[in-house]
């Protein structure tokens, strides 16, 4: 295999943690909240998962256990934010340590075990066509799942009432409260969405991407699905977009050698976070012309 | 029948005190349950974490050395944090930090370099405020949320200090690891004790502190910080400059970010490695939130962190606990701490149906 098709092959695996974790931050941050916790979310998720299919040999189970755990960690921000209206970057960075914490507290007795990951499946038909066929076409289960959740997500916050009135409490909480919208109930849901897509973007790290649990695993990811929001200008299709370019960056050295250029990796891996800062000012720039 | 919260006018110092100590009591409690659940035992682990470090003149004096950095940053944080201002990039201002200060004795690794120490503190002080200074232009000239630029400032921080190791930096008789040369002797901060490794930047820290308090409680500078960050409006309209007490938040809390990280490889390390990004900047800002973000507080909390950092080291030893413990502990804190603290700000009310 070359580099080139590896990356095809790999991108859309490297891709879907942060995917999954941006597009549930993405929906908080709609509601006018930041939760800072996600590389906590995601670790404490992908050792639940782990230890859970370690012990049932059953996926569906690990990442439903991801799921509820890693919501109901960010309940307790939900809790602190929302009903006792504490500091949300404290809330959000106690409930990340106290998560990373979690994961490395319950996964120490299952680091350098194994498990199997999932089969890749191809898609009918289509993973025929040569090159693109047995590598971008054929991937696990769960990456078919989640470019359908993609385009769930794109469906309820576009084109459903659900989403408006997501976008209301965001933009305006007084207003969406006095047209008697239960805005912290919404801000509720929001959160413990974004926790449940942080616990299945850890179940993927830890259970089928690369299928051990080592501490730390997460490396980051939780950081680079923070700014991947920025990056795609809080929607869904470019968050998409986002992750996949920041996925390519992450297999760092790789895509050196597949674009077959010199430069350090450490030059490759900052440039997402370069790009999120640059962003985030031209979006800034504009919102404060616009006022 | 709803409930309301009321805010308090003013909280009482005795509730000042007590939401921390009601907030580690908590935090001990869960930690014996969940200790208990993980089958350690959970007496030994309290006891090693908690009071161990008490028990020796090296431990103790472990937990000095731990202190210094964690008291440094967070006396520089806390200051942004009340005037809303939240550089949460100290772990990156840190790094910068430390390697500014690492250039001087990397090129000059037989130390002949007059000035080598001070040199070295205000190259790390300097790139600290300098590294946090580029949130503060976004911040005032484009409105970018400083919270994201530190972060993303952090991150690549990591990088630089990745790329240095890896390359330029490297000593070539270092065996390929990520590593300088080892530092000259005069480009060690002197020790405070014969024999144990606290050096003068426990000074730096304590010095810090008091600049910290004669700022914010002494000062009419301080006065606009805080009014910046309890009453925005308020400080519009006296004609505070906001973005003055943006520049002024993240400078001060880079350099004390900055000097820090100086302090830490010209300290215990004595070379500069990875281990330098060891959290301090994140641990720090529990340390601010603990300490009630006041300087005498953050003495305080400073303390109790550090204590359970090496309470945690000695605790991997005597009870079997992972050292991640110390994670799950300091969380527990502050979860613990937001909660209490809230309910000592804010009175609770039920609230009948108004009359009509």
């Amino acid at each position: 295999m070359n580099a080139l098709e590896f990356l095809l092959s790999g991108t859309l695996a490297a891709a879907l943690p942060l995917l999954l974790a941006a597009l549930g931050e993405m929906v908080v941050e709609k509601t006018g909240l930041l939760n800072l916790g996600l590389e906590g979310m995601m670790a404490i998720g992908a050792a639940i998962a782990f230890i859970c299919v370690y012990h049932t040999g059953a996926h569906e189970l690990g990442f439903l256990a991801a799921a509820a755990i890693s919501a109901a960690l960010a309940m307790v921000f939900a809790f602190l934010v929302v009903v006792i209206h504490a500091n949300e970057v404290a809330a959000g960075l106690a409930i990340g340590v106290l998560g990373l914490g979690l994961s490395a507290l319950f996964g120490k007795s299952y680091e350098s075990l194994t498990i199997t990951g999932l089969p890749e499946l191809g898609l009918p038909i289509l993973s025929q066509i040569p090159v693109i066929g047995p590598t971008l076409l054929t991937q696990d289960i769960v990456v078919w799942c989640a470019i359908l959740g993609v385009v769930a997500i794109w469906y309820v916050l576009n084109r459903t009432k659900l989403g408006l009135i997501i976008t209301a409490v965001g933009e305006n909480a007084h207003a969406a409260r006095s047209i008697g919208y239960p805005v912290a109930r919404i801000r509720f849901a929001a959160v413990a969405f974004g926790g449940a897509m942080c616990g299945l973007a850890g179940a993927y790290a830890s259970t089928v991407y690369t299928p051990l649990w080592a501490d730390g695993m997460i490396a980051g990811r939780g950081w680079i699905a923070l700014a991947l929001v920025v990056f795609g200008t809080w929607q869904t299709g470019r968050v998409a977009f986002g992750a996949l370019l920041f996925g390519v960056l992450s297999l760092g050295e790789l895509t050196a050698q597949a674009i077959g250029l010199a430069i350090p990796s450490q030059v490759l891996s900052s440039v997402p976070y370069i790009v999120t800062i640059l962003i985030l000012v031209v979006i800034s720039a504009q919102q404060q012309r616009r006022q | 029948m709803k409930i309301r919260m009321v805010r308090r006018d003013a909280a009482s110092h005795l509730a000042m005190v007590g939401a921390p100590v009601l907030a580690l009591v908590l935090t001990a409690l869960c930690s014996l349950v969940l200790f208990a659940a993980l089958g350690v035992d959970a007496g030994t682990a309290l006891h090693a974490l908690l009071l161990k470090p008490f028990l020796t003149w090296y431990s103790f004096s472990e937990v000095l050395l731990k202190m210094a950095p964690l008291l440094l940053i967070a006396q520089g944080i806390a200051i942004g944090f009340r005037a809303n201002v939240f550089n949460i990039g100290a772990e990156g201002q840190f790094i910068i930090g430390a390697v500014c200060a690492s250039a001087f004795p990397v090129y000059f690794p037989e130390g002949d370099f007059p000035v080598m120490l001070p040199a070295m503190i205000l190259a790390g002080g300097l790139g600290g405020l300098a590294y946090a200074a580029i949130a503060a232009g976004l911040r005032t000239r484009f409105g970018a949320s400083e919270i994201l630029v530190t972060l993303m400032l952090s991150l690549i921080a990591i990088q630089i200090l990745n790329y240095l190791l890896l390359g330029p930096w490297k000593d070539p008789r270092g065996f390929n690891f990520p590593q300088t040369v080892m530092f000259p002797a005069n480009a060690q901060l002197p020790r405070l004790f014969e024999g144990v490794r606290p050096n003068i930047s426990l000074f730096f820290a304590l010095g810090a502190s008091l600049l910290a308090y004669l700022l914010m409680e002494r000062h009419f500078r301080g006065y606009q910080l805080r009014t910046a960050g309890l009453a925005p409006r308020a400080a519009l309209y006296a004609g505070f400059s906001t973005s003055r007490m943006i520049w002024l938040s993240l400078c001060i809390g880079g350099l004390a970010a900055g000097i820090a990280g100086a302090s830490e490889v010209a300290g215990p390390l004595a070379q500069l490695q990875r281990s330098v990004a060891t959290g301090y900047g994140y641990a720090a800002i529990i340390v601010a939130y603990v300490g009630g973000l006041r300087p005498l507080g953050i003495i305080a909390s400073s303390f109790l962190i550090s204590v359970i950092y090496i309470g945690g080291d000695s605790a991997t030893v005597s009870a079997n606990l992972p050292i991640a413990a110390v994670e799950v502990f300091q969380g527990m804190l502050l979860v613990f701490y937001l909660m209490t603290f809230t309910l000592i700000r804010f009175r609770f009310e039920i609230e009948r149906e108004a009359p009509a």
